[in-house]
């Protein structure tokens, strides 16, 4: 099996941002994301997003692979707008179109699309780490530069390499259930009970094999009191800090236009 | 240092009325190699567990006294290494390197140091690869190896081996067996446990035997616990060397066609594949992992829609539904002709009672209550599992398991079945009881498709294989 595992970094690892500090990348995310989260405005996200994709090259992305990876947030953008503008409540601003009973206009449009930008802005920060950052590289870091206990980052990240192992189980536990003459054929209530008894299944062999990881890790002395060593050093240096420091300016620069053009509307009023 | 002492050792798991190990009387030396075996449910695996100081205090009641050099396991653990048997559950990190140095970091070996070991430890074991393979990408040999490499970097004075080899295809098993034979340093202590006796062998110099009931029944060099107990070891399920099991041929032709694949793949897991299976016949596929065997076995069994090609059935096999392809079949229609038995006994389970297990088939297929019990009735006790009809199946020993897991497949009478390595890490005593079973069943005009590594299983049953090749790229 060549194929990557999901979540596995795919940016060029010799990209100047791409190269940083785990940790440094998480928290400069975390900031410029949380910044963002100040407005409702539609224009502070719009230059979130133009920074962000500015900065991508700078992290060895490209951008058809970030489309790739971001699919999944466009369309819950696309179904804000569309659910906003079939059913707020609040229709302020002019008339710009009727349909049936849907009034669109120009109140509905500009929260719609504040929001959905908003979705965009604060996620994409998000998805550009896991697409640099190696979950080996992450957890070594946590536990060094942020002082995570090692019990949680290394725990998680080998609970995190069973992951793919549960959507082959599952086909299996179905497949299974059809030999055995279960199927629901065209009764909800069944496929809803199969699905069920199938989760719960899953469930039993997913703690069942996390029991065998925790004796298995167990048994190498994981957790057993002595101080750890560490094997790969982690380091967070001057350039670290420098892009913690330059994605709260962005965020800064961000709302700023927002303020400058007048569009700012603060969260909380 | 790695010398095990056991004075009436016992072990009773919290909740639990029966021991799991009673009465065991041991003394290993330093250095020595023994193979410990015993029927299923001797509890072979609780006692490496107990040495490798992995039983904690509040999780059962013991008796009787466990040592090694002196000391309880629980706090010699630094001294001890073991190696369990499924490779997906004690690999630690994504890359091969890392995941040797786990140990290292948690047992506090300085920095510099950890790097020379790992490959050190890897060199030992004949990893073909460096540092940054990810372990995602090995096979189950080459992640046993692995395992053993994390063992065995951390110095250990005693290694304990859990059926290492048991989910291993023959291939992978021989890499795990040379890697044992050339890793080990002489003063290694070293305890085996493992079903396949005869390929075993080579890497001990004694024999223990546990007892079911509680105790040890035979200790000594292998040719002295054969010589004397090789009978009674052969009856309770132990593969004793040179005991070959007597064939049993089909008494029969083959019969009309029941199943026929034209062409039938699914890229990227199984190039176009034709044959057809008949009833009065045991057929074997065979072929190196990765060859798409089991991929086949689920087209076969109607549960995958193919790729490529399809599967037909015959009238013989399902009469006026011979027009539509097995995959399309409702389930219960689908489940009174083609019987799969899956490689995992436990992803078979639906129920949580043996009965129910068994009476799960002929309820969905609409049989009346009356003809259900009768139906399970006859195969609890066809199968030796009359005693166990309340027991929840994910409680069923291996052998149990898989006993289980073939009746609920005949129970709905099926004309084909369908195998998935069905003699996987069994016992002597139910893969003869399965072969019989089989060859019974082919007799009586039934088809069967068994996908397969075993050789011996083969030759014992198969009245024809088909081989498939590793020619699909992945």
């Amino acid at each position: 099996m060549t194929e990557l595992p999901r979540g596995a970094p795919v940016a060029d690892n010799n990209a100047p941002l791409a190269r940083r500090n785990p940790v440094a990348k998480l928290a400069a995310a975390l900031l410029f994301s949380l910044t963002l989260i100040a407005t409702i405005d539609p224009v502070a996200p719009a230059v979130a997003i133009a920074i962000e994709l500015a900065v991508l090259p700078l992290f060895g992305v490209r951008y058809r692979t970030l489309a790739r990876r971001a699919w999944p947030l466009l369309a819950s953008a696309l179904g804000i707008v569309v659910t906003l503008v079939l059913f707020a409540a609040e229709r302020t601003g002019t008339v710009l179109l009727t349909v049936g009973p849907v009034a669109v206009t120009t109140g509905v449009l500009a929260d719609a699309l504040g929001l959905a930008l908003r979705v965009i802005a604060v996620a994409l920060p998000g998805v550009m780490v896991f697409a640099t950052t190696d979950p080996t590289d992450l957890a070594d870091a946590l536990i060094q530069n942020a002082k995570a206990s090692p019990r949680f980052a290394i725990g998680a990240l080998a609970a995190f390499r069973l992951l793919p192992l549960l959507s082959v189980e599952w086909q299996m536990l179905s497949m299974a259930r059809r030999a055995r003459g279960v199927d629901a054929g065209r009764n909800p209530l069944a496929r809803l009970r199969i699905f069920a008894s199938t989760a719960f299944a899953l469930l039993v062999g997913a703690i069942r094999r996390g029991t065998r990881l925790a004796t298995a890790m167990d048994a190498r002395g994981f957790d057993a009191g002595t101080p750890r060593t560490l094997a790969r050093q982690q380091r967070f240096t001057a350039a670290d800090a420098a892009l913690v420091a330059g994605a709260v300016a962005l965020a800064a620069l961000a709302l700023t236009v927002s303020i400058v053009l007048g569009t700012f509307r603060p969260l909380i009023s | 240092m790695g010398a095990v002492e056991l004075r009436g050792f016992g072990w009773r798991h919290a909740g639990r009325k029966a021991w799991a190990v009673r009465g065991a009387d041991l003394r290993i030396e330093h250095g020595e190699r023994v193979l410990l075996l015993g029927p299923s449910g001797a509890g072979k695996s609780t006692l490496l567990a107990a040495l490798a100081g992995l039983l904690p205090e509040d999780s059962g009641e013991q008796e009787g006294l466990v040592e090694i050099d002196g000391l309880d396991p629980r706090k010699a653990r630094e001294r001890v290494g073991i190696v369990f048997q499924d490779p997906e559950t004690q690999l630690v990190m994504a890359r091969s390197g890392d995941d040797v140095a786990f140990g290292l970091e948690n047992r506090g070996v300085p920095a510099d140091e950890i790097w020379p070991r790992v490959d050190e430890a890897l060199r030992r074991v004949g990893f073909p690869y460096g540092r940054d393979r990810p372990t995602a990408a090995l096979s189950g040999g080459e992640q046993q190896r692995l395992a053993l490499a994390g063992a065995l970097a951390l110095r250990p004075d005693l290694l304990l081996l859990d059926e290492p080899t048991a989910n291993l295809d023959p291939v992978g098993a021989i890499l795990v067996r040379e890697a044992i034979a050339t890793a080990l340093r002489p003063d290694t202590t070293l305890i085996l446990v493992e079903h396949r006796v005869a390929e075993a062998l080579p890497l001990v110099d004694r024999v223990v035997v546990l007892a079911p009931g509680g105790g040890i029944s035979a200790d000594g060099t292998p040719d002295a616990v054969f010589d004397r107990h090789g009978e009674t070891l052969a009856a309770a399920g132990v593969w004793v060397p040179g005991r070959p099991v007597t064939p049993r041929p089909a008494r029969t032709a083959p019969g009309d066609p029941l199943l026929a694949a034209e062409g039938l793949g699914l890229p990227p897991r199984l190039a176009p594949t034709d044959l057809t299976v008949r009833a009065n016949e045991a057929l074997a596929v065979l072929g190196p992992n990765g060859a798409g065997k089991s991929t086949l076995a689920l087209l076969l069994g109607g549960l995958l829609k193919p790729g490529a090609g399809g599967v037909s059935a015959s009238t013989t096999l399902a009469g006026r539904d011979a027009a539509t392809p097995p995959h399309r079949w409702r389930a219960p229609a689908l489940t009174r002709r083609i019987g799969s038995v899956f490689q995992d006994p436990e992803h078979q389970f639906v129920t949580s009672t043996v009965f129910d297990e068994l009476a799960l088939g002929p309820r969905r297929t609409g049989r009346s209550e009356t003809e259900t019990r009768s139906i399970v009735d006859e195969l609890l006790g066809r199968l030796r599992l009359d005693r166990l009809a309340g027991a929840n199946p994910y409680t069923l020993s291996g052998g149990e398991a898989r006993r289980l897991s073939v009746a609920t497949a005949l129970a709905t009478a099926p004309r084909l079945l369908v195998l998935d390595e069905p003699t996987f890490g069994q016992d002597r005593r139910t893969w003869i009881e399965l072969v019989e079973l089989l060859a019974a069943l082919r007799d009586a005009g039934h088809g069967i498709v068994t996908v397969t590594h075993d050789a011996d299983f083969v030759a014992a049953l198969a009245d024809r294989t088909v081989t498939l090749d590793r020619s699909v790229t992945r």
